[in-house]
């Protein structure tokens, strides 16, 4: 449904895409994570037509991004990271200009209003000048407009930056619920736990390439997959025989004071652990698997951690956003 | 109930002709009526907009009229004399909320979402324009009322008064795409507020609008004769006046019509043109 090849992008200094490929089948819920300044927001405006790139191509639903930039409008839906509404107007009349702009006839406009404000929880809220609303209720009518025209392809730049949790939550649930209908998104996002959680593909960025990719399990199997720790009092070697074939054939095992830690496969659980210790006489005080997070992931493929302070700065990344 | 993303959202094949554009003149000029609807509607409901959209083109005249009227000599009939520049200034100025509105909406993304629709990319700048003209056109209405209760009047006629009203708003639209330019070329809105009214201070005082030219000093007052803005005030006063125009009035129509063509060219490329900010 989206496929981009080789993007490049230059702002002055700043290599904002430097030749990100990336391909996005119909239905999914294609995850780009990455921190500040990763290249996110200029892929999403490459891809829906708002900013030409140096180099490379994209295709949506067929069409060329470059050589037929109207055809793609007429496609895809975008919200960006600031919610773009008329703060002037009710959340209704967004919806109905957004409709006319579609060139949807009066009532197939007003229709598709009624209907959005409803699924949006937005119908008592409906003639209410937009400028008293809540982030969370912005963002709402916000990405109700991108869905007037019933796009094939959904761009939600962090749709969930600068939200309360209750509000996140609410969003979460939404970008499943368009899932379940079948729509095509690409989702960007700063957080591990959101990429994690919605989609079905993820693209890890930084630097404006792409640096890893795959559903969440198969990224953390790359840093190394589930790992057995286990705190007990026998020697090593003892325990690593109890553990046998649960551990990987390879699996080099740590010792730390008296915490064993073992490589192990990724369908092992805490019990099977438990059960082959036990068989041995092994006396453990504790045993737990690990996966590691996505953060891991980031950390181990970057050099760096992914997860934004406080003040929105990115640790050990200087890079400035580009936007 | 039908689904988030509607039926379509799967039914739908790349050949739909729902997902095919609409293009043409007939619709890029509804798509600048759309645009220019989204602006007007929040006229009404705007009290405060009224207020001081009215209220400052009242004071403007008043004060102009009262304080400044009397102690301006070689003049006759001040009010009539003055009136024409008060109202050309008033709609100049007008023409900066263009490139205000331009950059408050760019500031706020929402011009990012105007490029994502698929509409034609220019209505974007003509709704906007268009919109101001309307404005424009509600304020003027209530200068020329207040203009009638103070004393002035249509001297050469109706239909003079008239072409002098319509060359006045042409001028302000004129501006407004000079204005268009600016909002899109400054990275803020505060950017666009003070570029867009600085230049529009000497552009207007140094003009026939408040004083006749000759008692300017002898090398400002070639400067001044040689300002559009001294034209159609001029080809103004003289419709209003019933007095002879000469060349005034095309001269100033033919300022106004260039203004548009050279402006509305620059800023419609510089809107579809580099879009990087």
């Amino acid at each position: 449904m989206i496929e981009a090849r080789n993007l490049h992008k230059r702002f002055g200094e700043t290599l904002a895409l430097a030749g990100l490929d990336l391909e996005v089948a119909e239905g999914q819920v294609f995850g780009m994570l990455g921190p500040n300044g990763a290249g996110k927001t200029t892929a999403v405006r490459v891809l829906a037509t708002l900013l030409q790139p140096d180099q490379g191509s994209a295709r949506i639903d067929g069409v060329d991004v470059l050589a037929e930039p109207a055809r793609i409008r007429a496609r895809i839906g975008v919200t960006g990271q600031y919610a773009a509404v008329d703060e002037g107007l009710t959340a209704r009349e967004n919806l109905e200009i957004v409709g006319r702009f579609n060139h949807l006839s009066g009532r197939q406009t007003q229709l598709r209003a009624n209907e959005l404000l409803e699924r949006f929880a937005l119908t008592d809220a409906a003639d209410r000048v937009v400028k008293g609303f809540s982030g969370g209720m912005r963002r709402r009518i916000d990405i109700a407009m991108s869905l007037v025209a019933r796009p094939r392809v959904l761009f939600l730049d962090e749709p969930t930056t600068g939200l309360d949790p209750r509000s996140r939550l609410a969003m979460w649930d939404l970008i499943t619920e368009l899932k379940q209908d079948g729509m095509t998104t690409l989702l960007t996002t700063q957080y591990l736990d959101e990429a994690d959680r919605l989609s079905d593909d993820i693209m890890v960025i930084d630097l404006g390439r792409s640096i890893a990719q795959g559903t969440a399990a198969e990224l953390k199997e790359q840093v190394g997959g589930a790992r057995a720790v286990i705190t007990t009092s026998a020697p090593v070697d003892d325990v690593v025989r109890a553990v046998g074939d649960l551990a990987k054939p390879a699996a080099t095992p740590y010792q730390d004071g008296e915490t064993v830690s073992i490589a192990v496969h990724r369908t092992t659980t805490t019990p099977d652990l438990v059960r082959r210790l036990d068989t041995d006489g092994i006396p453990v005080t504790e045993v737990t698997v690990t996966t590691p997070t996505l953060d891991d992931v980031f950390l181990t493929l970057t050099g760096h951690h992914a997860e934004v302070e406080d003040d929105g700065t990115t640790a050990g990344n200087t890079l400035e956003g580009v936007h | 109930m039908t689904t988030l993303a509607g039926e379509s959202a799967t039914a739908a094949t790349p050949d739909d002709e729902r997902y095919e554009p609409k293009t043409g003149p007939l619709w890029a000029l509804r798509d600048s009526w759309t645009e220019a609807v989204r602006h007007l509607r929040i006229i009404p409901r705007n009290v405060e907009l009224i207020m001081f959209a009215t209220l400052q083109p009242i004071m403007f005249v008043l004060l102009f009229n009262y304080v400044f009227g009397g102690a301006i000599a070689g003049v006759e009939n001040y009010t009539q004399f003055l009136l024409p520049g008060v109202f050309a200034q008033t709609v100049l100025f007008g023409s900066a909320f263009t490139g205000i509105g331009l950059a408050t909406d760019m500031e706020k993304g929402y011009v990012d979402r105007l490029r994502t629709l698929p509409i034609s990319q220019s209505a974007v700048l003509t709704g906007r324009t268009l919109s101001d003209f309307i404005r424009n056109l509600i304020t003027f209405t209530v200068m020329i009322v207040v203009g009638f209760l103070i004393g002035f009047r249509f001297e050469g006629g109706i239909a003079d008064g008239l072409l002098a009203c319509l060359l006045l708003l042409a001028f302000s639209y004129a501006f407004s795409w000079i204005q268009a330019l600016i909002g899109l070329s400054v990275k803020s809105v505060e950017a666009a507020n003070s570029a867009g009214f600085i230049w529009m201070f000497p552009l207007t005082f140094v003009s026939s609008a408040f004083v006749p030219t000759e008692s300017m000093p002898s090398w400002l007052q070639p400067i001044a004769d040689a300002n559009p803005f001294t034209k159609v005030t001029n080809a103004a006063r003289a419709l209003y006046g019933g007095l002879p125009a000469g060349d005034d009035v095309w001269i100033s129509m033919l300022w106004a019509i260039g203004i548009t063509v050279v402006f509305s060219f620059l800023a419609v490329r510089k809107f579809t043109g580099s879009v990087a900010r």
